[in-house]
């Protein structure tokens, strides 16, 4: 469909246009949503600190800076790119500046799960498109619906128990400045239980801003278990939204690694609904140079009787910045909530920052709910313990910020993954 | 071994060491005590090169070396050794993992190769039964969780595990039960040799008994105010230190 942009944002308006000459055709989304999302552009635009959740974290300022123009150029991307990207333990799908690849990605090997384009999708599954992510809700996934490129469907069936993880690698490969917007949707049915990695390159030369969205519908009593693996370089400026929907005794863990990217935006936005259902939300960050690493979890307790669980841990350097902002909502009727959360951090400079934020909103009365945060500097007695046993001054941190990380990358239960995102982690301290 | 000269520490503006003197030669056991307060730990972190207090005077030479212009590390890896009194827990570091980095560290500063899997852990094993530390905690991170006897003991295990020339025990006796003391004791002692030297901090003769020193010091107020063979320590432990207190009452 055509449309007419008028926004009150000069830099909204810009970014519109060229992303709307670039457009390619999408089949899937439905049309209230684009209209809904080009409706809420123009009202409010792409927002900048001015706006509560993105206080730190200016994107319109982004785009304006890094993004005047939009070239959507891209490099061709072979089977030996894309190699040592693989997990040997898993089944390796590819998305490409955020089409689905099916020449790069692995023939199944794995029966009862099936993974489609997204413009290839029957009516009964285009109905569950944006059905958990609205583009009323917020402005970058109202950006993703508008522009999004041809991602993926994936359902695992019903009883299905998947014997070996899948892992989604998200390249983008931009030649100049690129916009990309992602998009997938993943539905675990009834019973069925998987786990899912999703890593995040850039194998580009030009700077790209990615927007990636992601919806995640888990069934009754089904268990969906996803680490998210952030290593892109420094040309990167992301967000990821994951739009996720936990079900009558299902279980939803995400642990998200990030390790590299110049800007790096986390929307983990979990709605509980149906009762004695689960969720697990981790993360582990490190930041250097003038890296802003900036998480947001929203759990939404709309029912009994469900638990939700939240281990976030920063690390920043030089003059980074990270942010730990957690929202856990209870809702009138979801009594006999259990929901914990802790965020645990260490400044390696006294130019770096972390801001923590714990929002809880409880509107019932029967409800355990606790959370703690702790900013601090790296143990001092410790560091001495370690040199006066003759362990230099180098290896002595290493080993105490490798420690206090190592509990987040133990969430990973997949040995090859672990080796891969231990180095990475060492590489960036 | 060691030679310290009129060594003046302080913190802030306290000035807690106020000009000591000792020697101690390869082969020697010395055995520091004192009043609580006087010094004693802080000696020994000033020398194992703790950063809180400042060397206001004096010099340290260890084997020809000036030690007070190393780093703290660089002191471990020239071969000193601090069992400290209160030893630090660190989750998440194992213990096997620390003493192999330790150890391949003190190896590369001699400029030798890093030691293979299977001598470390023949080396482990071998140093754990001397001082009977159960091995279970070994694979623990370390100290942490320990039992205050727990800790003393893997004090004396990486001791053990990385063979200094100079180990200074501060107060390892304390909160040892007699088996566990005679233990330690026999560790150190099996450890001894005419290389290497050993300073004792303690507040109790009973250690004495099964490590017997050559000389024994008696620190006070930031001074050693009197030395002499293993009988003062008995004289110590008689008399109590209210002699002393009276005979050397300086003003703070
Ligand atoms: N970090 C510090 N800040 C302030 N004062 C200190 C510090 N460390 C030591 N002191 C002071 O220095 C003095 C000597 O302390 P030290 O620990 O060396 O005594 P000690 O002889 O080892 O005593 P104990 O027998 O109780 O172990 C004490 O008065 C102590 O309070
Ligand atoms: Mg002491």
């Amino acid at each position: 469909m055509s449309i007419k942009i008028d926004t009150k944002s000069a830099v909204t308006q810009t970014l519109l246009e060229q992303l709307q000459k670039h457009a390619s055709k999408v089949e899937f989304m439905p049309n209230n949503e684009i209209v809904d999302a080009i409706r809420l552009l123009e009202d409010k635009g792409i927002p900048n600190n001015k706006h509560e959740d993105y206080k730190y974290c200016n994107i319109e300022s982004v785009l304006r800076k890094e993004f005047k123009t939009v070239e959507q150029s891209f490099n061709e991307l072979t089977h030996d790119d894309i190699a040592p990207l693989k997990l040997d333990e898993a089944i390796n799908m590819v998305v490409v500046n955020g089409n689905y690849h099916l020449d790069l990605s692995e023939k199944m090997v794995v029966k009862r799960f099936n993974i489609l384009p997204l413009n290839d999708l029957f009516p009964a599954e285009k109905n569950r498109i944006a059905s958990l992510a609205k583009s009323k809700t917020d402005a970058l996934i109202a950006l993703n619906s508008a522009f999004t490129g041809n991602g993926f469907f994936l359902e695992i069936e019903k009883d299905a128990v998947l014997p070996m993880p899948i892992h989604i690698i998200y390249i983008n490969s931009g030649k100049q400045n690129n916009v990309v917007n992602t998009r997938n949707f993943i539905h675990v049915r009834e019973n069925a239980e998987v786990t899912i990695v999703e890593s995040f390159y850039n194998l580009g030369t030009g700077k790209v801003f990615s927007n990636f969205v992601s919806e995640k519908l888990i069934d009754e009593n089904a268990k969906l278990t996803c680490y998210t693996i952030q290593t892109e370089n420094e040309l990167t400026y992301s967000v990821n939204t994951n739009q996720v929907s936990v079900n009558k005794y299902a279980n939803y863990t995400n642990t998200t690694l990030t390790l590299s990217g110049e800007l790096v935006r986390n929307n983990h936005n979990v709605e509980l609904v149906g009762e004695n259902c689960e969720a697990s939300l981790n993360g582990l960050f490190i930041t250097n140079g003038n890296q802003l690493v900036d998480n947001h979890t929203l759990i939404d307790h709309q029912v009994p009787n469900c638990q939700s669980h939240e281990l976030y841990k920063g690390i920043a350097k030089d003059k980074s910045t990270g942010v730990f902002n957690g929202k856990i909502f209870v809702r009138k009727d979801a009594q006999k909530t259990n929901a914990y959360q802790s965020s645990k951090n260490i400044l390696l400079s006294d130019s770096a920052t972390i801001n923590t934020k714990p929002q809880l909103e409880i509107y019932a009365d029967d409800v355990k709910c606790s959370h703690g945060t702790s900013t601090g500097k790296i143990d001092e007695d410790a560091l001495y313990y370690l040199k006066a046993r003759g362990i230099g001054d180098d290896n002595a941190r290493k080993l105490l910020l490798q420690a206090f990380a190592q509990e987040l990358i133990n969430k990973l239960e997949i040995e090859s993954l672990q080796e891969r995102v231990l180095h990475l982690f060492e590489k960036a301290l | 071994m060691i030679t310290i000269k009129n060594l003046h520490a302080s913190i802030g503006e306290k000035e807690i060491l106020r000009g000591i003197n000792l020697e101690v030669k390869a082969g020697e056991i010395h055995a520091i005590m004192g009043p609580n307060g006087s010094g004693k730990s802080t000696l020994s972190s000033v020398l194992a090169g703790r950063e809180d207090y400042d060397v206001t005077a004096g010099e340290v030479i260890f084997n020809g070396k000036n030690l007070l212009e190393l780093s703290t590390e660089d002191r471990a890896r020239e071969g000193l050794f601090l069992a400290f009194q209160y030893p630090i827990e660190i989750p998440g570091v194992s213990n096997i993992n620390f003493l192999r980095t330790a150890l391949n560290e003190i190896r590369a500063y001699h400029k030798q190769e890093d030691i293979s899997a299977k001598d470390f852990l023949a080396m482990v094993k071998e140093k754990q039964a001397l001082v009977e530390l159960d091995a279970k905690l070994t694979n623990r991170s370390v100290n942490e969780g320990f039992s205050g006897g727990e800790k003393k003991r893997n004090e004396i295990f990486q001791m053990a595990m990385l063979n200094p020339k100079l180990a200074i025990l501060d107060e390892t006796d304390s909160g040892l039960d007699i088996d566990a003391l005679r233990i330690v004791a026999n560790g150190v002692n099996k450890l001894k040799s005419k290389d290497n030297a050993t300073i004792l901090i303690t507040h109790y003769q009973r250690l004495l008994d099964y490590i017997v020193p050559d000389f024994v010091h008696i620190l006070y107020k930031g001074r050693i105010v009197k030395s002499g063979g293993k009988e003062l320590a008995l004289e110590m432990e008689a008399k109590g230190y209210d002699e002393i207190k009276k005979e050397f009452e300086i003003a703070d």
